[in-house]
C-alpha cells in the first residue's frame, strides 16, 4: 500500500478574496476563499493551499480570522503561505488552525528560518515554496534553473535543484515547486526539473504550474516522483473539476484516493 | 457534552472545528470532574509522547484517562498514549492497550513520516480482534484517511483495522470502552466524519 498522489487546488488570497495571476501579473478575482474551500473539500481535493499575495505589513490581522475561518469549515488538511517570514507568525497561522506554512522569499533571505520553523513545529508543519525559471545561458542552447523570489520579480543566484536539497538538509517536510516558465500556461506541468528534485529528494514534492488537463496530471504521475500536482485556475473557473479529473487518472491507474 | 482533553498537545482545535461542524456540545477541557461527567470522551493530540506523558502525569491525568467508564476515542499522539509504551522517548504510556510504538524503520525511497491519504481496512492480519469496530459502521471494507505520524503501533489483539506502509501497523485500536485511530478522523473528509458520527452514536 502506498500514499495516494494528492490533487490540491491552491487559492490565492488577496485582501481576503481569491485571485488568480496568469504568469504572476494580471489578476482576476476568482470568489470568496472560504465557499471554494468548503466546495473543493466537497468535491474530493485531498488538500488545499492557500496563497496570502496581500502586500500589507499588517497582513496578520487579514490572514489569522481568515484561517481561522477556513479551518471551521474545511475537513481535509490545508497550507497557508505568503509573506511568512517570521516564528511568530507562522505560530498563529498553525494555531489558527492551519495544518502546515508554507514559506518562499524569508526562506532564501534567511534560511536558518526553515531549522526554526522545523524545530519548533515539527517539520511535517513547514513547507517550502520554491519558484524556478529556466535561464538561459549565454552563448550557448543550454539554460540553468534558478531560484526567483518576491513573487517571481527577483532572481536569486540560487540554484533550484541545490536549494532544494538544502532546504530538505535543514529540516523542511515538503517543497512546493512551482515553475514559472510553465505557470498560467496550461501545458503542461515541468516534467523533466519535477523528476530531477523528486529523485533526488527523501521529501515529498508538489509540482504546480502548468496543469491544464487530466492527461498532464497523469504524465506527472507517470514520469516522475511528485507527491502531488497543485493547479488553480483550471479548478477556480470549472475548466477541469476535481471528481473529473480524478475519475480520469483512475482509469489511467494512478492511484488517487476516490 | 463530549469533553476534549486539553493538554500540551497541537491539534485540539481542529478536533474541536470537527465536533462543531457536526452539531455537537463539546469542550475542551482538563477539569477531572468534568471529564469523569462528560458523556464521551476525545483524547487529540499531535506531538511528542515524552512530553505530553509528562505533563498528564504532573496533573494526575493519567490515572483519571485510564480510569473512565464512558467512550473515550484517542486520535494520532492521543492513540499512541494509550498503548502500553513509546519508542519516542523511551516513555512507559498508559496501558490500555496492549501493544508498543516504534518508530517506522528508515527505508530507502519512503518517506518519514508516513504523511497522506492511506488506507484502512477493517480486516485485519491474524490474531487480532474478528468483529467489525462499531467506528466503521457504514463504510466500505476499505477507505482512505489522513495520516500524519513517524512513530506507529504494532498490529496487537487490540488491533480492528490496519494500514501497511513500511510495515503493517495499527490503524485503529479498540478495547471495552477505548477506541483509537492512528489517523486523524477530523482531517480524512467524509470518510472521517462518519467515524466521528459512529463514536457520538455510540450508547
Amino acid at each position: 500500500m502506498s500514499v495516494k498522489k494528492r490533487i490540491i487546488p491552491c487559492l490565492d488570497i488577496k485582501d481576503g478574496r481569491t485571485v488568480k495571476g496568469i504568469n504572476f501579473v494580471g489578476l482576476r478575482d476568482a470568489g470568496d476563499p472560504v465557499t471554494l474551500a468548503r466546495q473543493y473539500a466537497d468535491q474530493g481535493a485531498d488538500e488545499l493551499c492557500f496563497l496570502d499575495i496581500t502586500a500589507t505589513i499588517e497582513k496578520r490581522d487579514t490572514l489569522i480570522p481568515l484561517v481561522r475561518e477556513i479551518a471551521a469549515v474545511l475537513n481535509i488538511p490545508f497550507t497557508v503561505g505568503g509573506g511568512i517570514n517570521d516564528v511568530m507568525l507562522a505560530k498563529e497561522i498553525i494555531k489558527a488552525g492551519a495544518d502546515k506554512v508554507a514559506i518562499n522569499s524569508a526562506a532564501v533571505k534567511r534560511p536558518d528560518l526553515i531549522n526554526e520553523l522545523a524545530a519548533q513545529l515539527g517539520s511535517q508543519c513547514v513547507v517550502v515554496a520554491v519558484d524556478t525559471k529556466a535561464i538561459k545561458l549565454p552563448d550557448s542552447d543550454k539554460s540553468i534553473d534558478k531560484v526567483f523570489v518576491a513573487g517571481g520579480r527577483v532572481e536569486t543566484s540560487l540554484e533550484t535543484i541545490a536549494w532544494c536539497a538544502e532546504c530538505e538538509q535543514r529540516g523542511a517536510g515538503e517543497i512546493l515547486l512551482t515553475s514559472m516558465d510553465h505557470d498560467g500556461t496550461k501545458n503542461g506541468f515541468a516534467l523533466q526539473l519535477t523528476d530531477l528534485i523528486s529523485r533526488r529528494l527523501g521529501i515529498p514534492i508538489i509540482a504546480s504550474g502548468g496543469g491544464g488537463t487530466a492527461a498532464h496530471f497523469e504524465t506527472l504521475f507517470k514520469d516522475t516522483h511528485a507527491s502531488a500536482g497543485l493547479a488553480a485556475s483550471i479548478f477556480h473557473f470549472g475548466e477541469l473539476p476535481v471528481p473529473e479529473l480524478k475519475k480520469q487518472l483512475i482509469t489511467a491507474g494512478v492511484s488517487v484516493r476516490r | 457534552m463530549i469533553a476534549i482533553v486539553k493538554y500540551n498537545a497541537g491539534n485540539i482545535g481542529s478536533v474541536k472545528n470537527a465536533l462543531n461542524r457536526l452539531g455537537v456540545d463539546n469542550q475542551v477541557t482538563d477539569d477531572v470532574e468534568q471529564l469523569r461527567a462528560a458523556s464521551k470522551v476525545i483524547f487529540p493530540g499531535v506531538g511528542e509522547a515524552g512530553t505530553a506523558m509528562e505533563y498528564l502525569k504532573d496533573r494526575g491525568l493519567d490515572d483519571v484517562l485510564k480510569n473512565l467508564t464512558q467512550p473515550f476515542l484517542g486520535i494520532c499522539l492521543g492513540m499512541q498514549l494509550m498503548c502500553h509504551h513509546s519508542e519516542e522517548g523511551d516513555t512507559p504510556c498508559l496501558g490500555i492497550f496492549d501493544t508498543h510504538v516504534q518508530r517506522f524503520p528508515a527505508t530507502p525511497g519512503m518517506k518519514v513520516p508516513h504523511m497522506g491519504w492511506n488506507l484502512i481496512q477493517s480486516t485485519p492480519p491474524t490474531g487480532s480482534l474478528q468483529q467489525p469496530s462499531a467506528l466503521l459502521a457504514g463504510l466500505p471494507h476499505s477507505s482512505d484517511v489522513y495520516y500524519v505520524h513517524s512513530y506507529y503501533a504494532e498490529v496487537c489483539k487490540n488491533t480492528v483495522a490496519a494500514c501497511e506502509y513500511i510495515v503493517p501497523f495499527s490503524s485503529m485500536l479498540q478495547k471495552d470502552n477505548y477506541y483509537a485511530t492512528q489517523f486523524h478522523p477530523e482531517k480524512s473528509a467524509g470518510v472521517g466524519e462518519q467515524i466521528l458520527k459512529n463514536f457520538i452514536n455510540l450508547p
